[in-house]
């Protein structure tokens, strides 16, 4: 595959990378691949907007070859210090000897700390502007979108916003725009990327959007480091990060347990009856069964968490331990929850659950339901009305 | 009293302000916020933030 124009002088020159199934080390399944984009900007100066993971150093290289030597490029632009955008720095400097390192200075320091390259560094601030020639780059520093050292680039005359990591989604496709992909696909990855990724940045999120707001600078496309491009309406990602950012959610809840010999399974599947006899949609996951990354997709647009789990040495089972540390992590705004789960002698799951639930900053918002061994009938009749009960909670 | 800056996410605790949304009062120095307090936004320590110089 070629290098790409996307605009008049401006190349994606990024790489594919169709096969990848964990991110972040194991903390992101993609179940659908990712893309690294790098652009290349030609004007009487060149530039190159971000680079790909290191494995995908040759193929930048050569896509950039197609369009200019790479030894030409005047100045690289690090939006981000991440490996998956900066892996193919090394790589591309020993071409590009004179290439200028241009990005924020905790950028600098980050990248410092991954490569240790003697490089040229020019440290910029939000507002900085760099002339290339017709065209213009103007930067605004964007610290914990996602991480601190995080910047946009923003193309003045083509009014192009490179916001890095915001606004993407780890989605592999042959295609580079958002009008020539699956909207529910596009729609389901970008959610998936926010859900597991930004949720605890909500609040920056929110002011960050409104400071570019308040800048009146028009966008004609995002063009974000991961995926495709939006090109035809940009609007609708904003939109989608703003109600998300906001902490919308719709009358939903999402029933998660982890079981040992399934007598917190039956309590589960019971609240989920109960949940939906009052009229409130609701998915059921066994947390051993299904992908972590798409479970907490579900909980992006979910009211209300129901946390399951048997009891084992007298707390949680390790999954379930692990699950509710990345919700810690996550700290959901404006959800509510309760705990469940069967035991044998003295409990403790439900009480790690609550523990865990008060700290991710979620409202507990009945007390919890317990059986001992296996739910009798008249404990499973409680489980339903448990589940419809929290249902009201959240219509 | 002097207003704090978060040094990862730039935010600004104010101490006229506080962090009531995290049971800190209006009117709590920087000082005394409790040793598990942590960035409203960006959830690091106190550690990580430096004093503001008043211009």
């Amino acid at each position: 595959m070629p290098a790409i124009q996307i605009y008049k002088d401006i190349y994606w020159v990024g790489a594919i990378d169709w096969n990848v199934r964990s991110f972040h080390g194991h903390t992101y399944s993609t179940k659908r691949g990712t893309t690294y984009n790098a652009y290349l900007i030609m004007d009487e100066k060149i530039a190159l907007v971000d680079t790909v993971y290191g494995p995908f150093s040759d193929e930048m290289i050569e896509r950039i070859k197609e369009i200019v030597d790479p030894q030409k490029i005047d100045y690289i632009i690090a939006n981000h210090v991440e490996t998956d955008h900066s892996g193919a720095l090394p790589a591309i400097k020993k071409i590009a000897k004179n290439a200028k390192i241009i990005c924020s200075a905790k950028c600098k320091d980050g990248l410092s700390r991954h490569y240790y390259g003697n490089w040229d560094y020019q440290i910029v601030k939000t507002g900085d502007t760099l002339k290339l020639g017709k065209k213009t780059l103007s930067f605004l520093e964007a610290p914990m979108i996602h991480w601190p050292d995080s910047m946009f680039t923003y193309l003045v005359e083509d009014q192009i916003l490179m916001p890095n990591d915001a606004f993407g989604q780890h989605y592999a496709t042959s295609k580079r725009f958002d009008d020539e992909v699956n909207q529910f696909e596009l729609m389901d990855e970008a959610a998936k990327y926010y859900a597991n990724i930004l949720i605890p940045l909500g609040s920056l999120i929110l002011k960050k959007i409104q400071e570019v707001q308040k800048m009146n600078i028009p966008i004609k496309m995002i063009a974000p480091s991961h995926g495709i491009i939006w090109r035809k309406d940009p609007a609708k990602i904003i939109n989608a990060y703003i109600d998300w950012a906001s902490n919308k959610t719709k009358p939903k809840a999402v029933v998660v347990f982890e079981t040992m010999w399934g007598a917190t399974e039956k309590m589960a599947r019971k609240i989920t009856e109960g949940v939906t006899d009052a009229g409130i949609e609701v998915k059921l996951f066994d947390l051993n069964q299904t992908d972590r990354t798409e479970i907490i997709k579900e909980m992006l647009d979910a009211k209300g968490y129901l946390i399951g789990c048997s009891t084992h040495d007298n707390d949680m089972l390790p999954n379930m331990g692990g699950f509710l540390t990345f919700l810690k992590g996550l700290k959901p705004k404006n959800r509510i929850a309760a705990a469940f789960g069967s035991y044998g002698w003295a409990g403790g799951a439900v009480k790690g659950i609550e523990e865990a639930i008060k700290e991710s900053g979620v409202e507990l918002a009945q007390p919890s339901i317990s059986a001992r061994y296996v739910p009798d009938e008249n404990e499973l009749k409680n489980c339903y009305e448990f589940g419809k009960e929290f249902a009201k909670k959240i219509k | 009293m002097d207003k704090y800056r978060c040094t990862v996410c730039s935010y600004i605790y104010d101490p006229k302000i506080g962090d009531p949304d995290n049971g800190v009062k209006p009117g709590t120095p920087f000082e005394n916020l409790p040793a598990d307090w942590v960035c409203p936004e960006c959830g690091v320590g106190k550690d990580m933030f430096e004093k503001v110089s008043e211009v």
